[in-house]
């Protein structure tokens, strides 16, 4: 039967994976790429995956972006999916930034400050060229480093009242993979989904708030990266251990807000944070988490950036390619619904047309 | 079997935490239940809430059967018995009468169910008002005050403008008289098989993160006009493999000159009714 | 009985006072009248006796057709709610914020029949056709989009969407701001023919001491959020005791 074909069938996802397999592995007289290989030379791509997968790994994102033929959103699922059923042993304490141990430190907001700017490995300052050159380069020089205090640059703000400080609490915080998330969300709940949420959607999102759609006047007040060590309090034994060390990028934008009745004039704070070396990311969560306390601040609210539940529902890129992807699964048993109500109206319409057999 | 993960793939703490949704929602029937769906092997938008409730009620003894636009083979719902058979090791089927468990995409099976069968819907949009209320934290307080006015405005223009009822699938219906709810994208054909079936209904949305129930016998009825009843829609012809004319039926193309066939959706009905 | 009553009513905005002691009580078929300027805690009070405003102090009692009084702002919000849509209506200055502007005219009329139960296509369409016409619109126009509606017909939309369920309290603000002076005067004739035939009570704001005139029983004229004067409309009009009154009266033309 002709239509039998276009039915999938056992026979034909076993042969479309094994042509996938083939795919994927390429031309077998090239070396297969090690997960190693992609760790340490692919560097930003696992950082990205493992944000977005919300897992920190580098290992296993590694192993997932070579899975995935480098298709990132789909190497964050594959994290997503096997974090999913791991077991939780223990809450981590919160980290600190302000002990981080910086690879980079720079502020728009002050020309120097006490543990100076610190640039880092950054393609800030390159020429987009391509280069031919294959050689391995030369060792970077090494500073005589110097352990200076290095304070966060809005704690500098804070100290002097300049910057609305953020409610301290000792609750645990809301968990966005445990619990499903209510309108309106809390900032826990609002800056986590945000930490594990694709990168160009934020990007687009904080763009448009410079371009005026939910405009907040931001200043990056610090952006620093580099490596904090976590450290978990297990009950029976009453102080902390610590468990290992994570990279994380920090963004804390610094931004205008005319003050109330109430309030003295201040600044007001965006905030971002992200695994790995993720700067655009950090960035652009520190514009779209301000943008979103515009109700609260007692701002209009108007434009998608500003709209909690909009933003919240559609930045994560596994919920969404899964259901823009669904598109392409059967629908024909919808369609043909469809397909008998239109007949059924145009019947209607022009009752001389209908030609049933 | 596959090792390495639990059986049924979730661990037992999620299972738990999804079996009080489900009783919460077998005692609310149609109300949307909250839950902390998880991201499974499969995309959201596949299944993954289908399959999280059947991955937490299934047991070593269950028969699975699970459908896609009515049929066994097409590729979601090989893919979907593949995930169990590998991760729960159950015995699966293709024969209605058969199963115990029926995870269903888009469709309702066309031979009734009975009281020790439960069927599985997986869920694109639990919210039946989104298109007309886009803020899920209004439509929630639509239905919390049973405020579904905006939804009988919908059909009132359909029939102004267009002389019926426009919706063929995914048709809203009120059930056990109280809440507003989205049968899934079934065909509107499929709507009265809901009502008080003596089998469990569950309805899971993994992306939207949403659990909800039609318990047996309870009433489920679509929204209408005492002037303008529903209508279950199909088409007007018989399978041209069983002859069955009462079923759902594809339209098949068989050429590029207006051939078409009209064959049961519902596989299973059409191979046992030959 | 009275119908609506409103006791010691107080609300403060930051420092400023929209309410101060307030009291008032509203009759059966009655339309009273809040004139005062901007900024005299006119629109305040309507939104405190409509349930949407909860007052810092005082009550707001609501008699249902049974008879029992309802302390308006104790209600459950599901009993508020259902009260908005059968025995009380509001008529908005922006008829747009009030209407489907998506949906039909008959659909946008229909919409209260049907939130109430209605079931009956056939029915609910004449009964909304029936109020196109009583509120001077075309029943052709009966499925047009109020997008092609002109302003007057647009207001006159929104009062045949309200009062489709028999209404016995509108609340109307400005109902004929923004419009221009002939549209205005059709309006308000349609208004008054409406009210006086089904017996409406009709709590109306407006800082327009002629649509007072022509449409309320009873004025009330408030100046910082306090009420300076009460009382028959033509006697506070024709004879106003309170400097506020008389300035508010001595700068509209006599008719």
């Amino acid at each position: 039967m002709a239509y039998v074909a276009v039915k999938g069938g056992e026979r034909a996802i076993d042969a479309a994976h094994a042509w996938l397999a083939e795919q994927r592995r390429g031309d077998t007289s090239l070396p297969t790429l090690s997960p190693a290989q992609i760790a340490e030379q692919l560097g930003r791509a696992v950082d990205r995956v493992m944000a977005e997968g919300s897992l920190y790994d580098r290992e296993l994102a590694a192993r997932a972006i070579a899975q995935a033929q480098g298709d990132l959103i789909e190497a964050a699922f594959l994290l997503r999916a096997y974090r999913t059923t791991l077991p939780r042993f223990a809450a981590s304490r919160p980290v600190d930034t302000g002990a981080m141990l910086l690879r980079r430190r720079i502020s728009a907001i002050y020309k120097d400050l006490p543990g100076g700017q610190l640039l880092g490995p950054t393609y800030d300052y390159t020429h987009r060229l391509l280069d031919f050159d294959d050689a391995d380069p030369p060792p970077a020089p090494q500073a005589d480093t110097d352990p200076a205090r290095t304070p966060r640059v809005p704690d500098i703000l804070g100290d002097e009242g300049l910057l609305q400080a953020e409610p301290p609490s000792d609750a645990e915080p809301f968990d966005v993979t445990r619990e499903p998330l209510a309108f309106p969300a809390g900032r826990d709940a609002r800056l986590q989904a945000l930490a594990r949420g694709d990168e160009g959607f934020l990007l687009s999102l904080g763009y448009a708030t410079q371009r005026g759609y939910g405009s907040t006047h931001p200043f990056a007040g610090e952006i620093r990266f580099g490596d904090v060590c976590v450290e978990i309090e297990p009950p029976e034994l009453g102080f902390a251990i610590d468990i290992g060390d994570l990279t994380l990028t920090e963004c804390q934008m610094v931004n205008q807000f005319a003050g109330s009745k109430t309030e003295p004039a201040q600044f007001t704070r965006g905030y971002g944070l992200v695994f790995g070396q993720c700067e655009r990311k950090a960035m652009a969560m520190a514009l779209v988490d301000r943008a979103m306390r515009s109700a609260e601040l007692g701002e209009d609210v108007t434009a998608p950036p500003q709209q909690m539940e909009f933003v919240l529902s559609h930045c994560d890129n596994v919920e969404a390619i899964g259901f823009v992807e669904h598109l392409k699964l059967p629908h024909y048993v919808d369609f043909q619904s469809e397909l008998e109500t239109i007949r059924g109206i145009r019947a209607q319409a022009e009752p001389a047309d209908v030609n049933d057999e | 079997m596959n090792t390495g993960y639990n059986f049924a793939y979730l661990d037992e703490q999620t299972k738990r935490m999804i079996r009080r949704a489900l009783l919460k929602a077998v005692a609310i029937p149609g109300h949307q239940v909250p839950f902390a769906s998880r991201e499974m092997p499969l995309p959201f938008g596949w299944g993954t809430g289908g399959i999280q409730v059947t991955a937490s009620v299934i047991g070593p003894d269950d028969v699975l059967k699970v459908i896609d636009q009515g049929a066994d083979d097409t590729t979601n719902a090989v893919s979907i018995r593949r995930f169990f058979a590998r991760t729960a090791g159950v015995r699966t089927t293709t024969r209605t009468q058969d199963a115990t468990l029926i995870q269903t995409r888009h469709r309702t099976p066309e031979r009734p169910l009975r009281a020790d069968q439960i069927l599985i819907y997986q869920v694109p949009q639990p919210e039946p008002l989104y298109r007309l209320e886009p803020s899920r934290a209004e439509t929630r307080k639509m239905q919390a005050l049973a405020e579904y006015g905006l939804m009988h405005v919908k059909l009132y223009e359909d029939i102004a403008r267009l002389g019926q009822v426009s919706i063929s699938y995914d048709y809203p219906v009120l059930v056990n008289h109280r809440y507003l709810m989205a049968p899934s994208p079934i065909p509107a054909f499929d709507v009265p098989k809901l009502h008080r079936s003596s089998a469990l209904q569950l309805f899971g949305a993994g992306r939207e993160k949403r659990i909800y129930a039609i318990p047996p016998h309870t009433d489920v009825e679509p929204l209408a006009f005492d002037d303008h009843p529903f209508r279950p829609i199909r088409a007007p012809r018989s399978c041209a493999l069983c002859r069955s004319s009462d079923t759902y039926l594809d339209e098949v193309v068989t050429d590029d000159r207006g051939g078409r066939m009209f064959v049961c959706s519902d596989t299973d009905w059409c191979e046992q009714h030959r | 009985m009275n119908l609506l009553a409103a006791r010691d009513l107080g609300h403060r905005y930051g420092a400023i006072t929209a309410l101060d002691g307030v009291s008032l009580d509203l009759w059966p078929g009655e339309v009273l009248a809040i004139v005062g300027e901007s900024g005299s805690g006119k629109t305040t009070l309507l939104d405190v006796l409509s349930g949407r405003i909860t007052p810092e102090s005082g009550t707001v009692w609501y008699r249902d057709p049974a008879g029992t009084l309802h302390d308006v702002h104790a209600m459950p919000a599901p009993a508020l709610r259902a009260l908005h849509r059968s025995d009380w209506g509001f008529v908005r200055q922006d008829a747009r914020s009030n209407l489907r502007m998506t949906v039909s005219a008959g659909g946008n009329v229909g919409e209260r029949l049907m939130a109430q139960g209605a079931r009956h296509y056939g029915r609910i369409r004449a009964e909304a056709e029936r109020w196109l016409v009583q509120t001077e619109i075309d029943a052709d126009r009966i499925d047009d989009l109020p997008t092609t509606f002109s302003g007057g017909m647009l207001q006159r939309l929104q009062i045949a969407r309200t009062l489709v369920t028999n209404p016995r309290l509108v609340f109307m603000d400005e109902p004929t701001g923004g419009l221009d002076v002939s549209v205005q005067a059709r309006l308000l004739d349609l208004i008054r023919t409406l009210v006086s035939q089904l017996r409406i009570a009709v709590v109306l704001v407006t800082h327009d001491i002629a649509v007072a005139r022509l449409l309320a029983h009873r004025l009330i004229v408030m100046q910082r959020g306090r009420v300076v004067e009460t009382g028959l409309t033509d006697q506070v009009l024709d004879d106003p005791q309170h400097p506020y009154t008389q300035l508010l009266v001595s700068s509209v033309l006599q008719p």
